[in-house]
């Protein structure tokens, strides 16, 4: 076990695919000699070339789609798009191409692309550059889409990500690129549609994903010292979706909370809420509720920002509120 | 990097069947008329209610998927569009296919969950016609970066319409393709109508060719209802993309010969600039050009009976099962 970073755990993931398969290839602006944004794809470019770490002119819809025409190829490209935010640019390269080419060619083109970017807000970079767009890819059929909370998750999901045969939205958020954890020294990968119980307990279920794990963590041990029990689901990747263990949790506690950053509105939580009530409703102690970010944009001003996003407080109140 | 001067080639010898095999020939003959006939046949179809949803015909340009077919090998790799049955054929494509799939059978090319503005066949490199027109410039120089990462020595043509020329990845995809010299031709078909918009109408220059110069690639214009003319541009921009000296835009000048679709009878074309168009047939061009008749009628009865074999392999094909396609839907 090594402690590590989050973005120091998806840079090795990079490294160690990339040795091994000579066609994995990563495309994207500023991610060679600069390392990228947020230092994912550092020393990369040292090692591979430019052949393989190829800084892109500034063009999301091209280099987006030429990733999609190069995994038509026989290749397996990481399109590495730098906010989340700027994938409405090469939406086309995503919905209609990636997501559809292998069904549309009866099973004879697959897309085995990875698209990696980040989202979410914290950090007083205003409207465009802070959103959790998570939503828009969870209603395409066709796209997987992971969304990793720790460093171990986030390395075992890149590398079945990369492996994986499908397009897959890798989707971080620039919070966690900074917090640390444990990852095993020796190469392993997590499969993708696995939730992970990030911690048990038998009164309420958080499910969550993404930043909002850490802070439902947080919210569940200041409950603990209250006398009630929280378990907290991390989904991991919202497609495949595991409603397995989601139900089975939800069975458990009987009660559910679904916390994201998104929007509510037209956000997963309310599809899960519904899945959950579809398939679970008598077992289930009260409706299925949600903690979401606004409906807004998000302010530039650093208060107005939180306001917008669910706090650790907000997840308490929640939980206290239906126990 | 450095970059080469682009220039414009001049064609040379224009008319001039030097160099091109008879087997050439006879093969870019055989592709024309091919898919002359698939498309009347199609449309046939059509009105008979076997086919439904969209149809693009490809008639009165089929000189240009036959011309590039012919430069390029079976490994090369071909982005085609929504107006895509003579690149299908000229590729390779197997009628039985064809017709199924454009029928929406279960025995087509996609088992009948793309249509005719999907054919896509893996064994023929053919990566897929396209309904989103522009799509495929992207597609077709990703296709060659990805080439280029696996080390491959291959081209790939990638097939588009002076409508596409208009959207903003015609700017992004000439300029990814020249930046990274990659192994691509772009073969813009100038049929002079985005639907019914007419060039003049939709260009501040209708000079298209000359885009490719201001991109770092060379542009060359060339006959697009003369099979061999096209030939002949495409070989040797094959062998440029294939020297590792990067990407050229063929600007290749034709007309449809009707409306947008088998339902658009095309009222708004000039009937007189059509006649004129329509006098120079490909199929006449190229015709004439081959001394042995005999050998033409013989191509010319064998895929009639080939086409008459896959149309009806296409009627008897079964209907997709929705039974097989509801279990076939993958839980993300």
């Amino acid at each position: 076990m090594t402690e590590m970073m989050y973005r120091e755990a998806l840079n090795r993931a990079h490294f160690e695919e990339m040795r091994r398969d000579p066609t994995v290839f990563v495309m994207g602006e500023n991610i060679g000699k600069r390392g990228g944004s947020y230092q994912v794809t550092v020393g990369l470019f040292d090692e591979f070339g430019a052949e393989r770490v190829i800084d892109t002119p500034l063009a999301e819809a091209s280099f987006t789609g030429a990733g999609v025409g190069a995994a038509l190829a026989g290749a397996r490209p990481i399109v590495d798009i730098l906010f989340v935010d700027f994938t409405t640019v090469p939406m086309d390269a995503i919905v209609n191409q990636a997501a559809k080419y292998e069904f549309m060619s009866g099973g004879q083109g697959q897309v085995p692309m990875v698209l990696r970017t980040q989202g979410g807000a914290g950090n007083g970079l205003a409207a465009q550059h802070s959103q959790s767009l998570e939503a828009l890819f969870y209603h395409i059929p066709g796209l997987k889409l992971v969304m990793p909370s720790t460093p171990y998750d986030a390395y075992g999901l890149l590398v079945s990500s990369i492996r994986d045969n499908q397009p897959t939205i890798f989707l971080e958020h620039k919070l966690l690129y900074m917090t640390k954890g444990e990852v095993p020294d020796e190469e392993f990968s997590i499969p993708l549609g696995e939730a992970d119980v990030k911690k048990e307990g038998d009164d309420v279920t958080l499910l969550t994903y993404s930043y909002m794990t850490l802070k439902c963590l947080e919210a569940a041990e200041l409950l603990e010292k209250e006398g009630i029990s929280v378990e907290v689901v991390d989904l991991r990747t919202l497609k495949p979706l595991d409603e397995k263990t989601i139900l089975e949790s939800a069975r458990k506690t009987g009660n559910v909370i679904i916390v994201h950053e998104a929007c509510k509105r037209g956000g997963v939580g309310g599809d899960i809420a519904a899945m959950i009530m579809e398939e679970a409703y008598d077992d289930l102690d009260g409706p299925v509720s949600r903690v979401c970010g606004l409906d807004t944009s998000i302010p530039y001003n650093l208060e107005l920002e939180k306001v917008c996003i669910p706090t650790v407080e907000d997840i308490i109140e929640a939980v206290i509120k239906i126990t | 990097m450095s970059k080469k001067s682009p220039q414009k080639e001049a064609v040379k010898k224009k008319g001039s069947t030097k160099g091109v095999s008879q087997e050439l020939l006879l093969q870019m003959y055989r592709n024309v008329y091919a898919t002359r006939q698939f498309e009347l046949k199609c449309m046939d179809l059509y009105r008979q209610g076997f086919i439904r949803g969209y149809l693009h015909p490809y008639l009165g340009e089929e000189a240009i998927a036959a011309g590039v077919c012919a430069a390029i090998s079976r490994d090369d790799f071909i982005v085609s569009t929504h107006r895509g049955h003579g690149h299908c054929i000229s590729k390779g494509g197997d009628f039985k296919r064809m017709v199924a799939e454009i029928m929406g059978k279960a025995t087509g090319y996609c088992k009948g969950l793309g249509g005719s503005m999907h054919i896509f066949s893996k064994e023929d490199n053919n990566l897929g016609a396209n309904g989103i027109v522009g799509a495929g410039l992207s597609l077709g120089a990703g296709a060659a970066m990805g080439i280029k990462v696996k080390k491959e020595k291959k081209v790939v043509v990638v097939f588009f319409s002076d409508g596409a020329a208009n959207q903003g990845l015609f700017a992004e995809s000439m300029n990814f393709a020249a930046t990274f010299d990659l192994p691509v031709i772009f073969m813009l078909e100038n049929n002079h109508y985005a639907v019914s918009t007419p060039v003049e109408c939709s260009f501040g220059n209708c000079d298209l060719a000359c885009k490719g110069p201001a991109y770092g690639m060379p542009g060359i214009c060339v006959e697009g209802n003369d099979a061999v003319e096209v030939y002949k541009v495409t070989k040797s921009a094959a062998e440029r993309a294939l020297n590792g000296e990067g990407p050229t835009l063929i600007e290749a000048k034709t007309y449809r010969h009707g409306g947008h679709h088998v339902n658009d009878p095309g009222l708004y074309m000039d009937q007189e600039v059509l006649s004129a168009w329509k006098a120079k047939d490909p199929l006449d061009i190229l015709g004439k050009k081959i001394k042995n008749k005999k050998k033409l009628k013989a191509i010319e009865e064998q895929v009639d009976r080939e086409l008459e074999e896959g149309i009806e392999f296409a009627k008897n094909s079964p209907e997709p099962s929705v039974d097989e396609f509801l279990a076939s839907i993958p839980n993300y």
